[in-house]
């Protein structure tokens, strides 16, 4: 094990991948100096052959992505901001999503899409979304929010082997978070979710993002005597379900937290599949701590009214850890 | 597919080059003819979009190709996909949606593809096969063997900013790429020139390529300037443009009448001109084999019976083929695989 901060383990784990397979191809906006660091020195290494700065064109940038998988190249595209997204969207929606299913199956589209989301840092209505939902609609797309620089490094080698296209979103609020990282190879399945605290009185869900929030709420309620546990999804599509029915079966409370605006969120999904399959372990309403359908704003004051907090996950757990309302 | 010569030397080679564009021509026409009228008497699953009218276009740049060449299309895209080499069966059991068709049944008319042919596909998106093909032609010249990544796209799809993205990435980038502009005119139920300013080849001038303006119902034009385009890829000498003017004799659809509601967008008058025997692709290039002494009048009536009879065996087995997997679209999309 070393220490690590999450941009650095991505950073390892795109020149491991490209080290790795010499099809493997980088590019996108701003990667040669690389703005947030993930991209850093990848340039130098593997020569502007395979790693490219292309132009500010994300509908090009997503449809090229899916133009040199389809012709043989494993391709990961960096997208910059994932408010970037929608700009890239028909190449993402129609094509990225949908070549597999329309072609019968005659190719694989092995692409990961690089994209920092979430807000929290005064970076105003454009540059804040956490818009994992939208690409988890989409189907035939991995969505992935690691929280810890082990799970960024694991899981960003592991898409970047997968033939199916996915988005590897970066958390912006945890981009210098440091955290134990494996030595050697290391890879982590998608579609698994980690147990990162344990308890037995509720279930905080905490998506990608959020988890620091989640982990400080942890806190607080143990100090009022209540045993949290903490699940961390770090894979939305695929979804780990059955981590999540297991740990609402033994607390029979849960508190979604997640950074996306709440109508059709990872949170409302996931709060779904707890109804349809994990009915019968519930002992209080399922809770939801996301941001109320609104955009960011930019001053700090107004921005951290609207961003769940401790607090607000704290104020949730404690609503359904009353006996009295748990009906 | 041997690449044919252009040059009248009346080889036995250059005979049978021309044979086969004609023959690839008139295979387009008929299975499109063919396609309209079962549209129109029995139905089809889907919308089928026509090319009749464009054949020169498909032909005449798919005879410079090598199979593994890259090339997208448009939702217009059957000639294209007969053009470089397509099965007129797997193609007819898709529109049928059938699992014996080119993609199982899973695509249908506006995606037809085949990859052991360089057909990347059709695309139901106006404008959607740009930066698909510009992506292929990066994966082209990282490849570094001759490859061309060829892009068919209509005079709609140049009005979509993603055409400015693809002409500035693949020239800044002197990427292997062939786009080819078919400019009938129309966009959907639109007259483009009334929704167009200035002119399409302009635009890819303005990005430093080398661009060529031919007629686009005259398929030894077409192939002329494919053949340039494609050396300058073989060469790695980068990106080209060529727009061919042409004109679309069905509707943007089949069955486009009951959707407008009485509504036109041009004259009968228009369309029969265009019909004619001095416009018309097919007929053009007929008559020019006839004096040339290629292709006399029985010769050409035993090729069109071929083609028929193509069609007719295509309808029959697109017909007897199997319905489409139900359980297919859930497997290719990786649905129910989640622990």
């Amino acid at each position: 094990m070393s220490r690590k901060r999450y941009t650095q383990a991505i950073n390892e784990a795109l020149h491991e991948e490209m080290e790795r397979d010499p099809k493997t191809i980088l590019f996108g906006e701003d990667v040669a100096l690389a703005v947030f660091g993930d991209t850093r020195g990848l340039l130098d290494k593997f020569g502007p052959k395979r790693v490219r700065n292309t132009p500010i064109c994300e509908a090009t940038i997503a449809g090229m992505a899916v133009g040199a998988a389809a012709a043989g190249y494993r391709v990961i595209a960096h997208l910059l901001f994932s408010n970037f997204i929608y700009t890239g969207f028909d190449a993402i929606a129609n094509q990225m999503a949908k070549l597999r299913l329309m072609t019968g199956g005659q190719i694989d589209l092995p692409i990961t899409v690089l994209a920092v989301y979430g807000g929290g840092a005064s970076q105003a209505a454009q540059h804040s979304d956490a818009n994992h939902p939208v690409l988890m609609n989409l189907g035939g797309i991995d969505v992935l929010v690691p929280a810890t620089p082990a799970d960024a490094k694991g899981m960003l080698k592991t898409a970047i082997r997968s033939n199916r296209p996915s988005f590897f979103l970066e958390a912006s609020g945890l981009g210098a978070v440091g955290g134990e990282v494996p030595d050697g190879e290391h890879l982590v399945p998608l579609g698994k979710a980690s147990v990162a605290r344990d308890g037995m009185d509720v279930t905080l869900i905490s998506v990608g993002s959020m988890i620091r929030a989640t982990q400080n709420a942890a806190k607080k309620l143990a100090e009022a005597g209540v045993d949290a546990e903490i699940i961390d999804v770090r894979s939305l599509v695929p979804l780990d379900e059955r981590t999540i029915i297991k740990s609402v079966m033994k607390t029979g409370r849960t508190v979604i937290i997640d950074e996306a605006r709440d109508m059709c969120s990872a949170a409302s999904h996931i709060a779904a599949v707890i109804a349809d399959k994990g009915f019968a372990g519930l002992r209080a309403p399922v809770r939801r701590v996301t941001v109320n359908n609104s955009s960011m704003p930019y001053a700090p004051n107004a921005e951290a009214a609207i961003f769940p907090n401790a607090d607000d996950i704290v104020r949730a757990a404690t609503s359904i850890c009353q006996p009295e309302t748990a009906a | 597919m041997a690449t044919p010569i252009l040059t009248q030397d009346q080889s036995v080679t250059w005979q049978t080059a021309q044979l086969s564009m004609l023959e690839r021509m008139l295979l387009i026409r008929h299975a499109e003819s063919r396609l309209a009228r079962v549209a129109k008497e029995v139905g089809l699953p889907g919308g089928v979009h026509l090319s009749i009218g464009q054949e020169a276009t498909a032909v005449g740049i798919c005879s410079q190709l090598e199979e593994d060449d890259w090339m997208t299309s448009t939702h217009r895209g059957h000639g294209h996909f007969l053009a470089k080499g397509g099965d007129v069966n797997a193609m007819f059991a898709e529109i049928w949606g059938k699992s014996s068709g080119i993609c199982k049944g899973m695509g249908g008319s506006m995606h037809v593809a085949d990859f052991s042919k360089g057909i990347i596909g059709a695309n139901g998106i106006v404008g959607g096969g740009l930066a698909i093909a510009t992506g292929a032609a990066l994966a082209a010249q990282l490849d570094g063997n001759g490859r061309a990544a060829v892009c068919f796209f209509g005079d709609g799809a140049a009005n979509q900013g993603v055409f400015m993205e693809c002409l500035n990435v693949a020239s800044i980038w002197n990427l292997p790429a062939i786009f080819v502009c078919e400019n009938n005119g129309l966009s959907e139920f639109t007259v483009s020139s009334t929704v167009t300013a200035g002119k399409l080849s302009d635009r890819a001038r303005a990005f430093d390529m080398p661009v060529s303006v031919v007629d686009g119902n005259d398929v030894r034009a077409i192939a002329q300037a494919a053949r340039n385009a494609v050396e300058r890829c073989r060469r790695s000498e980068g990106p080209s443009y060529i727009e061919a003017s042409t004109y679309r004799i069905q509707g943007h659809l089949e069955a486009e009448d009951m959707i407008l509601g009485g509504g036109t967008y041009r004259t009968n008058d228009e369309v029969e001109r265009w019909r004619k025997d001095d416009r018309d692709p097919i007929a053009r290039f007929r008559d020019c084999l006839n004096n040339e002494g290629v292709c006399d009048h029985t010769l050409f009536a035993t090729m069109t019976a071929d083609a028929e009879a193509a069609v007719e065996a295509a309808v029959a087995f697109a017909e007897q083929g199997d319905p489409a997997d139900t359980k297919l679209a859930y497997a290719l999309m990786g649905v129910g695989e989640e622990a």
